[in-house]
């Protein structure tokens, strides 16, 4: 894989991070410093079609800031890389409207923007998630609107002495290239994958939608749900961009009686995501 | 970030957008000066604030002559206007519309939003203007016509004239009408807007479309290619205490609960104040501390939530990833040793280095109490906030 931004502080300490996880960073690109390298000995190039033509990288992760970071995906999609992981917080929506439409038109797929990226524990790590609070070679999934609040989730499972598949952090931003259904469908087909946990947030109906596809496509495999932002008020951005509730719509309340309707097992408390998980799986082995 | 509706109105008008006559007025003075610059008798005196339900709770008058427009100014300036979105303390009145009347003969509704779920913003219109357009979305949705916009194109005319026909117009009013729906889209995408309302948007007696009303909130995250936007930002719309959060690069909400937190991320930020609810308890405060939780940002967070006279106990829950939580507990120390916070504070720290922050903090002299888990944290600061 490569890194957008790999000059810059953060890209540089979590291309080091991600090195030391296992993680093959074999290329940067920070336009105007191709040539160089970064202080991991990784060769930096100026473009992306660069990157990949001299080293073979098929995903980026960028850490581009906002009022370039769009750039920076469409030059991953022009250059027809498999996956994208944008960390980046704070692009602009107009902007994500147009990349959401290029992908759309490609085979790219994306993760993010505004998110903690991507981890197969024991394996490799794409993003800015601690790597140490995951447990390899489990049998769970974790889908997650949030950063933080996933690694909470992460963590209780982890102490649950439930390890995990994959865990992908989506992105709190309103546009995000890769949805909870995208992901359901991928650990649908994933035999490691037992259960996935389900991590929404107010705002939009991205839940509402992922639990719909669960109940028409047969989704067997145990889900576990939790919806942030219960107590937050109407009308007001809280942190992540997509985070709103807008003229009633998108609360946490709504979200929960819908998820419950369809049979979805939901968390009232954060506190109670490991050990709900625990519970449906231990029952899947009894049943 | 929002503006008032003559700052909506001034945008609209610079793009084509006919909207009536009018000028903002701070004062009584301004008001009168404001009919003397109208070509007429009749003008509407509009409060000024960043919330709907304005015509209910008494925010827009009709008036005829100076004499009367005095008086409405008088009595609107300064008034506490509380609306079914200002919630039940209300907003005080520091500027007002002053327009001139309108002969109406129709009233329409027309909007541009995001559409979450396609990843397009959509122009919607309806023939329901006038009334809440989320009562007809929920009880006669078909009444609502949508046209979506092209990512790789603006708004096409036909799609402008769809809209026009679906909505009955006639003759002149459907070429006045293509005009206005291309003119705000061409608003809502040169100043990235989040959303537009013009509700109503009405048709007069000449076969003209007037926006009556502008809401316009705007994208915060693009606010930096607008400079002309952020100048109209009304700071005394907003909260004091978040304005003062906003200096820090903190990201605080203030709430009517009596317990503070200090989460780092918006996710973890949102779930901390949930389990207080569930608790017993109710937060006092949205704050989201972000990635950098040293002795600075922990004594800015201190300082802005014991800002609030109802906070009675402070829940710090960090989940260190690359912040280590070793750090976060020597800031928490050295933020209470150079600031007096007088409620109990209650710290959770899991994560990076936990262990040996755990070790810190007991050994530290100041007055803590130390959560073992998030569900622990959040019993503990409820009993002690009540």
């Amino acid at each position: 894989m490569l890194v957008q931004g790999i000059t810059g502080k953060e890209g540089s300490f979590h291309t080091n991070q991600m090195i030391s996880y296992g993680t093959q960073v074999v290329a940067g690109v920070t336009p105007s410093k191709g040539g160089q390298k970064n202080v991991n000995d990784i060769p930096i190039f100026n473009t992306v079609a660069n990157a990949k033509k001299e080293t073979g990288a098929n995903t980026s992760i960028v850490f581009v800031p906002p009022s370039f970071a769009a750039d920076a995906c469409l030059e991953c999609i022009d250059a027809e890389l498999d996956l994208i992981i944008c960390i980046t917080e704070g692009i602009p929506t107009k902007d994500m409207v147009s990349v959401k439409n290029a992908l759309e038109h490609s085979h790219v797929r994306m993760i993010g923007p505004n998110c903690p990226g991507i981890i197969t524990p024991g394996v490799a790590k794409i993003g800015i998630m601690p790597g140490f609070i995951h447990k390899p070679y489990g049998n769970v999934g974790v889908i997650s609107r949030s950063g933080t609040l996933t690694y909470e989730a992460v963590h209780q499972l982890s102490c649950a002495n439930i390890g995990q598949t994959t865990c992908i952090g989506i992105g709190g931003d309103p546009i995000i290239g890769t949805t909870f259904i995208d992901l359901l469908a991928l650990f649908k087909e994933d035999p490691e994958t037992e259960g996935v946990v389900i991590i929404g947030e107010i705002g939009g109906t991205a839940e509402e939608e992922a639990a719909e596809w669960i109940q028409k496509n047969n989704f067997s495999k145990p889900v576990v749900a939790f919806i942030a932002g219960q107590t937050a008020p109407s009308g007001r951005r809280m942190g992540h961009a997509g985070a709103i509730i807008s003229k009633g719509k998108g609360t946490a309340a709504d979200k929960m009686k819908f998820l419950r309707s369809l049979s979805i097992k939901v968390c009232d408390s954060p506190a109670e995501i490991g050990i709900s998980m625990k519970t449906l799986l231990d029952k899947r082995i009894t049943s | 970030m929002k503006i008032h509706e003559y700052q909506g109105k001034s945008l609209f008008r610079n793009a084509g957008v006919l909207v009536p006559n009018g000028f903002p007025a701070f004062s009584v003075e301004e008001a009168v000066e404001a009919v003397d610059k109208l070509n007429t008798d009749t003008v509407v005196v509009k409060a000024q604030i960043h919330a709907g339900g304005r015509g209910k709770g008494g925010g827009i008058k009709l008036a005829i002559g100076k004499e009367e427009v005095r008086q409405r100014a008088d009595n609107m300036l300064g008034m506490n206007l509380v609306t079914h979105q200002t919630g039940p303390t209300g907003k005080q009145v520091q500027r007002l519309l002053i327009e001139e009347a309108s002969d109406i003969i129709r009233e329409l509704y027309a909007g541009i939003v995001l559409d979450r779920s396609r990843g397009r913003f959509v122009f919607m219109v309806s023939t329901e203007g006038g009334v809440e357009i989320e009562e007809v979305a929920a009880e006669t949705p078909d009444k609502i016509i949508k046209e979506w916009i092209n990512p790789n194109a603006d708004m096409r005319s036909y799609q402008a004239r769809k809209l026009a026909f679906s909505l009955g117009l006639e003759g002149a009013q459907v070429k006045h009408a293509i005009k206005t729906f291309l003119a705000l889209w061409n608003v809502f995408r040169d100043y990235d807007c989040s959303l537009i309302e013009i509700n109503p948007l009405v048709i007069t007696k000449s076969d003209e479309i007037i926006a009556l009303d502008s809401k316009i909130n705007f994208d915060d995250n693009a606010l930096f290619r607008h400079k002309e936007i952020q100048e109209m930002r009304d700071l005394s719309e907003e909260e004091p205490s978040e304005i003062e959060a906003d200096k820090y690069n903190l990201n605080y909400i203030k709430l009517d609960g009596t317990v503070g937190c200090m989460v780092n991320g918006a996710g973890l930020a949102m779930a901390t104040m949930d389990i207080i609810k569930l608790h017993g308890g109710d937060p006092a405060n949205f704050l989201d501390v972000g990635g950098v939780a040293n002795a600075d940002t922990v004594a800015h967070g201190f300082k802005i939530i014991l800002s609030d006279p109802n906070v009675k106990s402070i829940l710090i829950n960090i989940f260190g990833g690359i912040v280590r939580c070793d750090r976060v507990a020597q800031g928490v120390i050295d933020a209470l040793s150079r600031i007096d916070v007088h409620v109990p504070v209650i710290i959770r720290l899991e994560g990076t280095n936990a262990e040996s922050a755990s070790e810190l903090l007991k050994s530290a002299e100041q007055d803590f109490i130390i959560a073992v888990n998030l569900e622990d944290a959040a019993k503990k600061a409820v009993q002690y906030a009540n």
